[in-house]
């Protein structure tokens, strides 16, 4: 009984007393918005890059734009993302101090690496005889892309985007390093003040997994539901 | 019609056609046999420049199709290309599949190219399933669509890459029907095939690749009765 009394006490200090979960709230919406928008960015930097490390010359080199999709994806990926995004906030955007603007281009362009790495294997997995067959009925290059090769690319592409949103929600907890007050800083902040790292900690990994959860079977239905008009 | 001048093609060191010349006069139907490896197939798609020829010559109608300043995609525009897999598109219905290019190039307007669509699909007994996608299609009737949406283009040469080799061989009947009946229809026609029996009773010449060149040509009954080269004799006595 004075076990359950003590649990609930901790549940009260670091939830309730003086409307706290207002500012867990407030965090979770920071870490949605970073996450959003992060993911809008990353989708259009991403396809940008795929198709650029798509391109081929007349000769079947690779072209220019190809060798700097290449680089790009080298650095992003090479290096941990909680020192590019103190880069950017301590270096290349230091004049600006909107937070939420700094994470947001952060992630977009490191989930961009990821998301162009997605969309060119979306591409690839189109089969070369559609690109064939739509060629030698005299459509152009940009015809035979725009009317059968994305189509079709988008569906096999889309569920793994998804999956990227869903792992950005988590990549972002690291924003607190920029001092943005997302879900996970709003939770140490609370364990200093309610010395107790436990209760505070817990509340804020269950709401992560409920929302992760929430998207994951969201994402389920969506692929059902894709897979479906492949149905003969 | 199409005149093909010393054409070569290598894949890095592998030399593929090794000069290949040859005239393809109109309302000719040419069948291409040969065993596999023997270039017959790079040689066809050579021909609307799916595979681009190392060295070379290829006129079509009076073009130098492989001058690099030559619009290809124009070119294509006339010459009908039906594959080995079908190569529907998959995410379009039928009847899209038959009128995207004649509508995207500007040739039909959007009835126009429907009406046509169905006329054609008709000629084939396949009207009735213009709004079906690709995937719930046997291969027989694929492949017989393939063959209208090529038509639908209006081409003045037909390039058949081994139609028939991907079907279950009940479905390699239906295919071969309309393939004669475009013939008889008076359609310049080349044909990459196994199919013998279609070679004698619907080629006007049969070509004989091997190694990478043509090794013998001639009317289909010479062809069959009286083949001259030790290479084409033995290549007959396995496949007959």
């Amino acid at each position: 009984m004075e076990w359950f009394n003590s649990v609930i006490k901790a549940i009260e200090a670091a939830f309730i007393t003086g409307d706290r979960w207002k500012l867990y709230l407030e965090g979770l919406g920071v870490t949605l918005e970073v996450a959003f928008f992060a993911s809008i960015i990353g989708i259009i930097i991403g396809t940008i890059v795929a198709f650029m490390k798509l391109s081929v010359r007349k000769d079947g080199k690779p072209t220019l734009a190809a060798h700097i999709a290449n680089i790009y994806m080298d650095i992003i990926r090479g290096t941990p993302v909680v020192l590019q995004i103190m880069l950017m906030w301590f270096v290349f955007m230091a004049g600006c101090k909107n937070g939420v603007l700094v994470a947001s281009i952060t992630f977009g362009i490191n989930s961009g690496a990821y998301v162009a790495e997605i969309v060119r294997a979306g591409i690839l997995a189109v089969d070369k005889g559609q690109t064939e067959a739509g060629r030698s009925l005299g459509l152009t290059q940009f015809q035979t892309m725009r009317y059968i090769v994305i189509p079709q690319a988008f569906k096999n592409v889309l569920p793994p985007l998804c999956n990227e949103f869903i792992v950005l929600i988590k990549e972002t907890a690291i924003v607190g390093y920029v001092g943005l007050s997302d879900l996970t800083r709003v939770a140490n902040q609370m364990t200093s003040k309610v010395y107790d790292a436990f209760t505070p900690l817990i509340g804020a990994a269950i709401v992560y997994f409920v929302i992760v959860k929430i998207l994951t079977k969201l994402l389920g239905r969506l692929e059902r539901r894709l897979r479906k008009s492949d149905n003969r | 019609m199409i005149i093909v001048k010393d054409l070569h093609k290598k894949f890095n060191d592998n030399h593929v056609l090794a000069g290949v010349n040859y005239h393809i006069h109109p309302g000719e139907k040419i069948v291409v046999v040969g065993p596999s490896g023997s270039g017959k197939s790079t040689f066809l798609r050579c021909l609307n420049l799916l595979e681009k020829p190392t060295s070379g010559e290829i006129w079509f109608d009076g073009q130098l199709i492989t001058d690099p300043k030559t619009d290809i995609n124009k070119v294509r525009q006339h010459m009908g290309m039906v594959f080995q897999h079908f190569n529907l598109f998959n995410n379009l219905t039928i009847m899209e599949n038959i009128t995207l290019a004649p509508t995207k190039l500007k040739l039909m307007g959007e009835e126009e190219a429907k009406e046509n669509a169905l006329k054609l699909l008709g000629r084939v007994g396949l009207a009735e399933k213009a709004d079906a996608y690709p995937a719930s299609l046997s291969g027989g009737q694929k492949q017989r669509i393939a063959i209208v949406r090529s038509l639908a283009m209006n081409p003045r040469v037909m390039l058949f890459d081994e139609p028939t080799s991907a079907l279950d061989p009940e479905m390699v009947g239906e295919v071969l029907e309309v393939m004669k009946e475009l013939a008889d229809s008076g359609m310049t026609m080349v044909v990459v095939t196994h199919e013998m029996g279609f070679a004698k009773e619907v080629g006007t010449k049969v070509v004989f690749m091997d190694g990478g060149n043509i090794v013998e040509e001639n009317t289909p009954q010479e062809f069959f009765a009286n083949p001259q080269s030790p290479r084409l004799q033995e290549f007959l006595s396995k496949v007959l």
